[in-house]
């Protein structure tokens, strides 16, 4: 009887995890592994309905790809390159603005509660319906913003297009940075009540002004906590699809063609499963490896800092 | 909070506290949170006047106010597309991935935070990685896999609710299984061993103790991941056809041919938003202590 006790304890925790086994199996891993498979496969929408049936093509989708002499691989070099910029600089501005408005709101004033109520809006609203707001903004002929620009400042020589062109890849910034700057905020914010506020005040008392004291007590402390955030960050605007996909439809202009949508483009409009899944395993080996490569970056400064 | 209330009040005579922020730095304050309030509300002042706008107002140049008010575009919007339908389907799909993720993972994150046991690292580090993965990466073979499925047995997959539901776990069970185990763990282990003194078995402790006293945090958790749920657009654009369309996807429907109906279009926004942001402002409190206590560790 003991025994079988003993057993059903150790067992326990499996049985408890066992449906989140079973789903995470049947959601992710089983997936992967699938993806994984029909990248060495001429998936064309001929074998869509019977995928077993398409012929291996080895490493092919993979060298399709890569080949930036040839059209496929050039399109999405250009893509990775984009991507790449897109991400950096939204991360960059969100967290600029983030921090800065979590430091403006640290301590209290008349109308805090409200503003940090505004300031996280942008969280609330569904993705969809805020970008497609910014879409009529951002509108030629009846948007706000050519209105503004144009019919009240007289900035800009006619009504220039947003959403078409090289300007598209500013307006996907500014849609971006909008949505994911009160991460941002509300990370810094939280992380901002654990600095006590003697350190402050000895500082002030030392003579340290404001800006002193937030390049000197700020900053520092909020440093493991932006080492997360950015990473998070990153990831997020990396793998964005949500804020192109509504902005654009299903083709974003070159100017602003993230991955993910040049992805699903390549799958969905094309039709051509093999290499859409040959760029989408390439693109978790990249997130991989700068994820790990970051991570021990980080910890390593950690260390040196401690030590 | 307590602490500024200890300091010496800011208006007391000439002489201000050695921690009282300089003028200039007020004045700074003051231009960058008018600026970024500016930035964060121009497209929900947009949204609302324009769905009070009459058609002619959006389809011209861009007026800050309506020439005539209407409530017009709040009831045609129910006629254009049939908006009723993608609501229902969006509440459906949304509350049933948000009904079984947060289920599985409260059993899921009391095991982990409560048990030592083998494979418990790799589980989590698992959990956590997937939800790094871009969605693109599940979509493609979910996607083919439903079709196969389809092909081969008959079952309709794709295109269905249930086949959407199963995708939308790949991002609300992660999510919801790492964010309950931080809340699990932080309900002191003594309140466990209080309830099996008192002859609980391990699932009472969980039912009786744990989860009283975390739903604060097992509702954020729901609240975040039907909010998740009710945006996606990536699952939504690929995995549904006319009957079983979401919101996400629906709202496309009011740019016809000739027009795109732009008041319309925000009264639509503006309607499917509200029952969100006012789960999200009734919620604030927990759902931001949640977020940052699981984005800190």
């Amino acid at each position: 009887m003991r025994t079988v006790a003993r057993l059903r304890r150790a067992g326990l925790p499996y049985l408890l995890l066992l449906p989140a086994l079973l789903l995470e199996l049947l959601v992710h891993l089983v997936p992967m592994v699938i993806g994984i498979v029909m990248s060495f496969k001429d998936l064309t929408q001929l074998f869509l309905g019977n995928w077993g049936a398409a012929p291996w093509k080895g490493l092919g989708n993979y060298r399709v790809t890569v080949d930036v002499d040839a059209p496929v691989g050039a399109t999405l070099l250009h893509s990775f390159v984009v991507t790449c910029a897109f991400s950096v600089l939204t991360v960059g501005l969100c967290w600029l603005l983030g921090t800065a408005a979590a430091i403006f709101l640290q301590e209290n004033f008349r109308g805090r509660g409200l503003l940090r109520a505004v300031f996280l809006t942008p969280y609330a609203l569904p993705i969809y319906a805020a970008v497609i707001t910014w879409a009529f903004m951002f509108q030629r002929d009846n948007g706000l913003v050519n209105h503004v620009l144009h019919d009240q400042l007289h900035l800009t020589d006619g009504r220039p297009f947003w959403l078409l062109g090289d300007n598209s890849f500013l307006a996907l910034l500014v849609v971006a940075v909008w949505k994911t700057w009160p991460f941002a905020f509300l990370v810094v914010m939280a992380a901002l009540q654990n600095i006590p506020k003697d350190l402050y005040e000895a500082a002030a008392l030392d003579g340290a002004g404001m800006v002193r004291q937030i390049r000197r007590i700020t900053l520092p402390s909020l440093r493991p906590i932006n080492q997360v955030l950015v990473l998070v960050l990153f990831l997020w605007s990396f793998n964005d699809f949500n804020t192109p996909y509504v902005l654009f439809g299903k083709a974003a202009p070159e100017a602003a063609d993230l991955l993910s949508i040049h992805i699903y483009q390549s799958s969905f409009v094309t039709w051509n499963f093999g290499t859409g899944s040959a760029m989408s395993v390439l693109l978790l080996l990249f997130l991989l490896v700068v994820t790990a490569g970051y991570l021990l970056a980080t910890s390593r400064g950690r260390k040196h800092a401690d030590a | 909070m307590p602490s500024d209330t200890v300091r010496a009040p800011r208006t007391a005579g000439r002489r201000r506290s050695p921690t009282a922020p300089p003028r200039s730095f007020l004045w700074t304050r003051r231009i960058f949170l008018t600026a970024l309030a500016g930035f964060v509300l121009l497209p929900v002042y947009v949204m609302l006047s324009s769905s009070l706008k009459p058609l002619e107002d959006v389809s011209g140049a861009f007026r800050w106010l309506p020439s005539e008010l209407t409530v017009r575009p709040y009831l045609d919007i129910w006629h254009t597309v049939p908006l009723a339908r993608y609501f229902t389907n969006s509440l459906i799909v949304a509350g049933s991935a948000t009904l079984c993720s947060v289920t599985v993972a409260v059993f899921a994150a009391y095991a982990v935070s409560r048990y030592q046991f083998r494979g418990k690292r790799i589980f989590t580090v698992t959990v956590l990685s997937t939800q790094m993965f871009p969605g693109i990466l599940f979509l493609l073979p979910l996607f083919l896999i439903y079709v196969n499925i389809g092909n081969s047995t008959g079952v309709a997959l794709y295109g269905s609710r249930g086949g959407l539901i199963l995708t939308y776990l790949t991002f609300s069970l992660p999510f919801s299984i790492w964010m309950l185990t931080g809340y699990f763990a932080s309900v002191p282990r003594e309140l466990d061993e209080a309830a099996y003194v008192d002859g609980c078995g391990p699932l009472g402790a969980l039912f009786r103790v744990v989860v009283p006293a975390a739903l604060p945090g097992i509702i954020a958790v729901a609240v975040y991941a039907f909010m998740t749920a009710w945006g996606e657009v990536l699952f939504a654009s690929v995995m549904t056809n006319d009957t079983t369309r979401t919101l996400s996807v629906g709202l496309q429907g009011y740019a016809t041919q000739n027009d795109v109906y732009w008041n319309q279009v925000m009264a639509a926004s503006l309607v499917v938003s509200v029952p969100v942001v006012a789960g999200f402002l009734l919620l604030q409190r927990y759902l931001v202590a949640g977020l940052t206590a699981g984005a800190v560790k």
